[in-house]
C-alpha cells in the first residue's frame, strides 16, 4: 500500500488546539461578562457590529488585500511562468487553483488571502520575483498555497473576532461612561457598570491580541511544513526565507508603514526591529522556521525499512 | 482533505492514485480504430525529486529496473519547472508493456514514500497526418485528459474535445477543463 514520509507534528497541533480553545473561551467569557455588567440594550448591538466588521473583513479579504497592496490579478498570458508553477503545485496538492496577483512593489513578499479556497488569491510582489530563483519562488508559493488549504484567513478572522468585539466594547464603554454620567438618574451605578465593562474589554483585548499572534505563528509553522512536504524541497523554502528576511532587515523603513496592517498574511513580517518581538510578532523567528525545515528535510532523506534493498549500495 | 485537517493546519500530502492507468491499452485500441491515432510507444512519468539520499537511491533503483529489459534505455531529463521526466520506450504495439513500465516507476516511488511527488504520466500518440496527441494522467485526481500541442505553444482544442468524447467510456476523463494544463515540450510527445 502507499506509504508516507509525512510525520505528524503532534506538539504543534496540541499547542495550536490549546490556543484556539483559549481564544474561544475568552470570547465566551467576554460575552457573559458584558451581558452581566452592561444594561442589556447596549451589549448586543455593539457585539453584532463588532462581529459584522469581522465578517466583512473575512468576506471581502481578497479585494481588500489586493487593494491595500495595490496588486492586480494577472492572467496566464501575462505571467505564464508564475501560472505554470502554481498549476503544477495545485495538481500535486489536489486543490483548486487560486487567482494569481502581482503587486508592483520592491518589498520582497508574498501573501495569500480570500474567504475560501475557491475564492482565494495568491499574490507575489515584483520584489520577490526579482530576488528569488525559480526553485525558491516555488517554495514560497507552496507555503502560500498551504495557507489557502488551511483556510488561514477564516481561522485568523474567527480568532481575532473576540479582539474586535472587545475593541468595539472599549469604545462603547468609554462613550457610555462619559454620557452616562450626565442626564442619568442613578448615574452612580451606570457609570460603575460601564467602567467595569471598559476594564474587562481592555483585558480581553490584550489577552486576545497575544493569543492571536501566538496562533498566527503556529499557522506559519504549519504552512512551512505543508509547503515543504508539497515541493519536497525544504531547503528551497529555507533559502528563500533567509533571502527575504535578510533583505527586509537591510531595506530602510521608507516603505514599511504603508504595509503594516497587512503583516498577518505575509510570508515574512515587514517590520524590522526586536521590541517585544517574541510575544507580538505575527511570524515565528527565522531560526525556528529553519530548524523545522531541517527536520522535514531529515524525514524526507531517511530510508524507509532502515535501508535500501539495492545491490550497488554499500553500507 | 477534511475540514478538520485544514483547520488544524495539518494538511497531509495527497497520495497518488494509480488505479486508472491500466485502462490505457483499451483506450489505445479505441484511438486507433475510431480516430486513426497510433501509439508512438513512448511514455513518460513526471515527478518531483525530493531532497536527500533516500530519493536519489530510489530513483537509481527505478532506472536500473527499467533498463534491465532488452529495449532502449530510460531517458531522464529535468524541465524548466524543476520536475523530472523519465521517458521509457517500448514497441508501439505493446501498450501494456509501456503501462507496466510506467506502473513500475509509480510503485517504486510509492513504496519508498515518495508517492506525493508524482505529478503526471504521458503516453504519446500520432496519426497519419503527423498530428501529435498526448494522454496525460493526473496522479492526484486519478483522471486523464488529452493534450494536442500545435506549433508555437498553441493547442488543438477541437481535437482534444473530440478525444475526450471518444474516450469518455474507456477512461476517467478529467471533468474540470481548467485542470487540463498544457505540458509544453514534454519529453516523449
Amino acid at each position: 500500500m502507499s506509504r508516507t514520509r509525512f510525520i505528524k507534528d503532534s506538539g504543534l497541533t496540541a499547542r495550536m488546539t490549546l490556543v484556539m480553545f483559549l481564544l474561544g473561551a475568552l470570547f465566551v467569557a467576554l460575552v457573559v461578562a458584558v451581558m452581566y455588567v452592561l444594561p442589556p440594550q447596549y451589549a448586543p448591538i455593539i457585539g453584532v457590529i463588532g462581529l459584522g466588521i469581522a465578517w466583512f473583513q473575512w468576506y471581502n479579504s481578497d479585494t481588500i488585500a489586493l487593494k491595500a497592496m495595490r496588486a492586480r490579478v494577472v492572467t496566464p498570458e501575462e505571467a505564464p511562468e508564475l501560472h505554470g508553477m502554481i498549476d503544477r503545485l495545485c495538481a500535486m496538492a489536489d486543490m483548486p487553483k487560486p487567482r494569481v496577483g502581482i503587486s508592483y512593489t520592491d518589498l520582497p513578499n508574498a501573501f495569500a488571502t480570500g474567504r475560501s479556497p475557491n475564492r482565494s488569491v495568491v499574490c507575489v510582489t515584483t520584489g520577490i520575483l526579482d530576488r528569488l530563483t525559480a526553485e525558491e519562488l516555488e517554495g514560497v508559493l507552496a507555503h502560500e498555497l498551504s495557507h489557502v488549504a488551511h483556510r488561514d484567513v477564516l481561522v485568523m478572522t474567527l480568532a481575532s473576532s473576540a479582539g474586535i468585539v472587545a475593541g468595539m466594547l472599549t469604545r462603547g464603554a468609554q462613550y457610555g461612561a462619559i454620557f452616562g454620567r450626565r442626564g442619568n438618574d442613578n448615574n452612580g451605578a451606570g457609570a460603575v457598570g460601564f467602567l467595569i465593562a471598559l476594564v474587562i474589554s481592555l483585558i480581553v483585548y490584550a489577552v486576545s491580541f497575544l493569543l492571536t499572534r501566538l496562533l498566527s505563528r503556529y499557522r506559519e509553522l504549519s504552512a512551512d511544513r505543508a509547503g515543504a512536504y508539497l515541493t519536497q524541497k525544504p531547503s528551497a523554502l529555507a533559502s528563500a526565507l533567509t533571502k527575504i528576511t535578510g533583505e527586509i532587515a537591510a531595506i530602510p523603513n521608507r516603505d514599511l508603514r504603508a504595509s503594516q496592517s497587512m503583516n498577518a498574511f505575509f510570508i515574512a513580517p515587514a517590520i524590522s526591529g526586536a521590541t517585544m518581538q517574541t510575544l507580538t510578532s505575527t511570524h515565528p523567528s527565522l531560526e525556528q522556521r529553519l530548524e523545522q525545515l531541517a527536520k522535514v528535510a531529515a524525514d524526507l532523506g531517511r530510508p524507509l525499512d532502515g535501508g535500501f534493498p539495492s545491490p550497488g549500495f554499500d553500507r | 482533505m477534511s475540514f478538520w485537517q485544514s483547520i488544524m493546519g495539518r494538511r497531509k500530502p495527497v497520495q497518488a492514485n494509480l488505479d486508472a492507468l491500466f485502462g490505457l491499452p483499451g483506450a489505445a485500441i479505441t484511438l486507433q480504430t475510431a480516430a486513426g491515432f497510433n501509439a508512438t510507444g513512448v511514455g513518460s512519468v513526471c515527478y518531483r525529486e525530493a531532497e536527500g539520499a533516500a530519493f536519489a537511491q530510489t530513483q537509481a533503483d527505478v532506472v536500473s529496473l527499467l533498463n534491465a529489459d532488452e529495449g532502449p534505455d530510460v531517458e531522464r531529463s529535468v524541465d524548466e519547472y524543476g520536475y523530472t521526466w523519465l521517458v521509457t520506450r517500448q514497441d508501439p504495439s505493446d501498450m501494456s508493456g509501456l503501462v507496466t513500465d510506467l506502473h513500475a516507476v509509480n510503485t517504486t516511488l510509492e513504496a519508498q514514500g515518495f508517492g506525493p511527488g508524482l505529478l503526471c504520466s504521458l503516453v504519446g500518440f500520432t496519426d497519419a497526418s503527423g498530428r501529435r496527441l498526448g494522454l496525460v494522467y493526473l496522479y492526484k485526481q486519478g483522471t486523464f485528459y488529452p493534450f494536442a500541442p500545435l506549433d508555437g505553444q498553441r493547442r488543438d482544442n477541437v481535437l482534444e474535445i473530440q478525444i475526450r468524447d471518444l474516450l469518455a467510456k474507456e477512461l476517467p476523463i478529467e471533468p474540470q477543463l481548467q485542470r487540463w494544463m498544457p505540458v509544453w515540450g514534454a519529453p516523449g510527445l
